[in-house]
């Protein structure tokens, strides 16, 4: 279990390398990584291109969110290892922002904690998006879809 | 009592952060918003009524009808929006 906040690059086989180390139970990883992109839709229509954008974080607060998603993850399954990396800083399109790992014995447990720590950073985690476009910078607005998946995980 | 202020709102009220003493009517989260609301133009247009944002209390998400007795820090931010 770890979670990191780094400004710099990561690198995803040298991270899934470490994490499965002298852990011969692991016979599943599932990884996400989120990328830049250089548009983004605001209110369905209009299309920005993006130039940059730069992530600002709570610093102290934003690590201990992470850890505690982490933590609910591993509440939640069977897991024998699992990682979250997340950049801050400015990243340009095509940049990798966010790295997640999920280790199980068996596929179902990594695919489905995988989604859910994704899900799960993109709204309760202390993180905020400010984009460069041609008509000037913008914060990029919570998106509902986002909170929808979000509430999918919601113990009722 | 420190007052921070996160992305937009940061930009909108001028400052990251700023220590505040609050009357003792200013007994919740919304109480403290109507306060700060008015110390400038630039608070007013952090805080309007017509922008979604959320706060925290000691760095605890709290809702806006939260008591703020007692608390040392208190920030305003707007939606996450990570990953």
């Amino acid at each position: 279990m770890a979670v990191r906040l780094q400004r710099e690059d990561f690198d995803v086989g040298a991270e899934t390398e470490a994490l499965v180390r002298g852990n011969p139970r692991i016979g599943a990883i599932v990884s996400f990584v989120g990328l830049v992109r250089d548009l983004h839709v605001r209110e369905g229509y209009h299309r920005d291109a993006v130039k940059a954008m730069t992530l600002e974080h709570w610093p102290g607060v934003t690590e201990k969110a992470l850890a505690d998603i982490e933590a609910e993850a591993h509440r939640r399954w069977l897991l024998d290892a699992s990682l979250i990396v997340h950049r801050y800083g400015r990243l340009e399109p095509g940049e990798r922002i966010v790295l997640v790992l999920a280790a199980s014995p068996h596929r179902d447990a990594a695919f489905d904690a995988c989604r859910f720590l994704i899900d799960w950073l993109k709204t309760k985690a202390p993180f905020w998006k400010l984009e460069e476009t041609p008509a000037g910078d913008a914060w990029v607005a919570a998106h509902a879809a986002d909170d929808a998946a979000a509430r999918k995980w919601e113990k009722d | 009592m420190k007052i921070k202020y996160f992305a937009w709102m940061r930009q909108k009220a001028g400052v990251a952060e700023e220590d505040v003493t609050p009357p003792d009517d200013v007994r919740t989260v919304q109480d403290l918003i109507d306060w700060l609301a008015r110390r400038s133009p630039r608070h007013a247009e952090a805080f309007s009524e017509a922008k979604v944002f959320g706060a925290a209390i000691d760095q605890q998400v709290v809702k806006l009808d939260a008591p703020v007795a007692g608390a040392r820090e208190v920030a305003f931010f707007p939606p996450f929006t990570g990953g």
